[in-house]
């Protein structure tokens, strides 16, 4: 921090480069009520694209592990959502749904969700096999086996897919803002660069830094303090 | 109590080639009788236990306990695994329970029932802790009560001392006999350790490889109750001798 606001200083980098702290931290304090109103926006975006990755998630996981032939046709698909690029997806989705909340949380959800299905498939997979043996020894129904069996022993892999979710949440949610939004801190970076307020972009960059890195971390300590047990055993 | 009759196992690998795993197996286990299985890999001591246990079925000819045909697990029976293989979520207690849970038929007795038997294995006050805390003989100790919950008729056990050292072994191969001794149930252990076959049997069944099938049974004439002691008697030496006899051939098993 203190390096960086020297080299601005001493080397006298435009503040329509790179700002200092001290004038990003002006523009915060100055800006307090609009950075505060995009970042709520934002955060929404991000939350309800990330429950929307653990609800669709979880169940296309199950079907996956349970049904091979089903799995050959599924992957592709979801191969198929994951190549296509999301900015480009973005205007074609708010065509489709509208110019409101939805478009954006679908994008959030189209970025953040694939990680997330591939480590619950692969913790739902990994399962011992004698473990499955003793559930079935003790007559468990496919049912039983799943929640009680297959389910607790992914536990360590569902947070670390939550992990690379909360993150790429983020990361969808700005680049939905870019494309289509009148609220959010993506869209407050596309206008406020465009009117050379780059004091602001900085400021809206760093609060989405803040809320990516306190969002994994609350997934951190959900992890550490619910289930205490999935640490130990996954290092 | 447990019969195999004529009961062949063939497995299909992911080439297509088929391999037999057991062949024309005939074998009579009597209520209560303690029998071992032991052989080289590969000679299907496993698929036996595992058609014992219902986990498969035999293609050809049957297995049955208690004259029912075994079709799927039954909850007369219980199994313990080479590796304990508790569940790292749940607590000792939650452990043991877990078969009489997954049955439905968890009580206030069957709890009881528990404590009773992880006191019995030397497990008393470690209720609440997780497998994690616990050292792999414990853990074993554990993975035998929660096959004994349910109170089965039947105990397969397959290698169930093998992950563990040699002095937690002898330790545990006398507790397995002491709590059969007052528990008595028809067990069915697999091994590759000979001395632990001829330890702990009435019957061992040695089996040869490359199909699976039982080159003998050798009944072992050691008095009951049993202690490492008896590993000088010359009826130790004599079956043990006999075991590496069918395994090994007429190879001589003398360092040179």
């Amino acid at each position: 921090m203190a390096a960086w606001e020297i080299a601005c200083r001493q080397l006298k980098v435009p503040g329509y480069l790179v700002p200092a702290p001290s004038a990003i931290w002006a523009d915060v304090t100055q800006k307090y009520g609009l950075i505060a109103g995009h970042t709520v926006a934002t955060m929404r975006t991000v939350l309800l694209g990330f429950a929307a990755s653990i609800i669709i998630s979880l169940p296309l996981a199950v079907v996956i592990v349970s049904t091979p032939l089903l799995a050959n046709t599924i992957y592709p698909l979801l191969v198929l959502t994951q190549s296509i690029p999301k900015v480009a997806l973005a205007p074609v989705l708010v065509v489709l749904l509208g110019t409101n909340e939805m478009p954006r949380v679908v994008i959030t959800f189209l970025v953040a969700f694939f990680p997330l299905v591939l480590a619950i498939a692969t913790g739902l997979n990994g399962v011992p096999a004698e473990l499955i043996e003793l559930g079935r020894v003790c007559r468990a129904g496919r049912w039983q086996e799943l929640v009680r069996i297959r389910l607790p022993y992914a536990i360590p892999f569902i947070f670390s897919g939550l992990k690379a979710a909360i993150t790429l949440s983020v990361v969808g949610a700005v680049v939905a803002e870019f494309v289509n939004a009148d609220r959010g801190l993506g869209y407050l970076i596309v206008t406020s660069t465009a009117f050379f307020q780059v004091a602001t972009a900085w400021a809206a960059l760093i609060v989405l830094s803040i809320i990516g890195i306190v969002l994994f971390q609350v997934v951190v300590i959900v992890e550490r303090v619910f289930f205490p047990w999935a640490l130990s055993s996954s290092s | 109590m447990i019969a195999f009759e004529a009961a062949w196992k063939v497995f299909e690998a992911r080439s297509g080639e088929l391999t037999t795993a057991v062949a024309d197996i005939s074998l009579d286990i009597a209520k209560n009788e303690f029998v071992c299985l032991v052989g080289p890999s590969g000679c299907g001591k496993s698929t036996l236990l595992r058609l014992a246990a219902g986990l498969l079925l035999p293609d050809r000819g049957s297995v049955s306990i208690g004259g029912e045909r075994v079709r799927e697990p039954r909850s007369d029976t219980g199994i313990v695994f080479q590796s304990p293989t508790l569940l790292p979520w749940a607590t000792i207690l939650d452990n043991v329970l877990f078969p009489a849970k997954m049955m439905g038929v968890a009580s206030p007795e069957i709890q009881e029932r528990a404590k009773a038997l992880l006191k019995l294995v030397g497990l008393e006050g470690l209720e609440r802790r997780f497998p994690r805390e616990l050292s792999g003989g414990m853990q074993q100790r554990a993975g035998i009560c929660r096959a004994l919950i349910h109170n089965p008729a039947v105990l397969l056990m397959d290698e169930p001392f093998g992950a563990l050292d040699a002095l937690t072994r002898e330790e545990l191969t006398i507790e397995l006999l002491r709590i059969w001794t007052t528990q008595p149930k028809t067990i069915l252990f697999v091994t590759h350790s000979i001395p632990e076959a001829v330890m702990l049997a009435d019957r061992v069944v040695v089996m040869s490889a490359h199909p699976g099938r039982v080159a003998e049974v050798l009944r072992v004439d050691l008095p009951r109750p049993r202690s490492f002691q008896m590993e000088s008697a010359d009826e130790f030496h004599r079956c043990t001798q006999r075991v590496r006899q069918l395994i090994f051939g007429d190879r001589t098993l003398q360092a040179a």
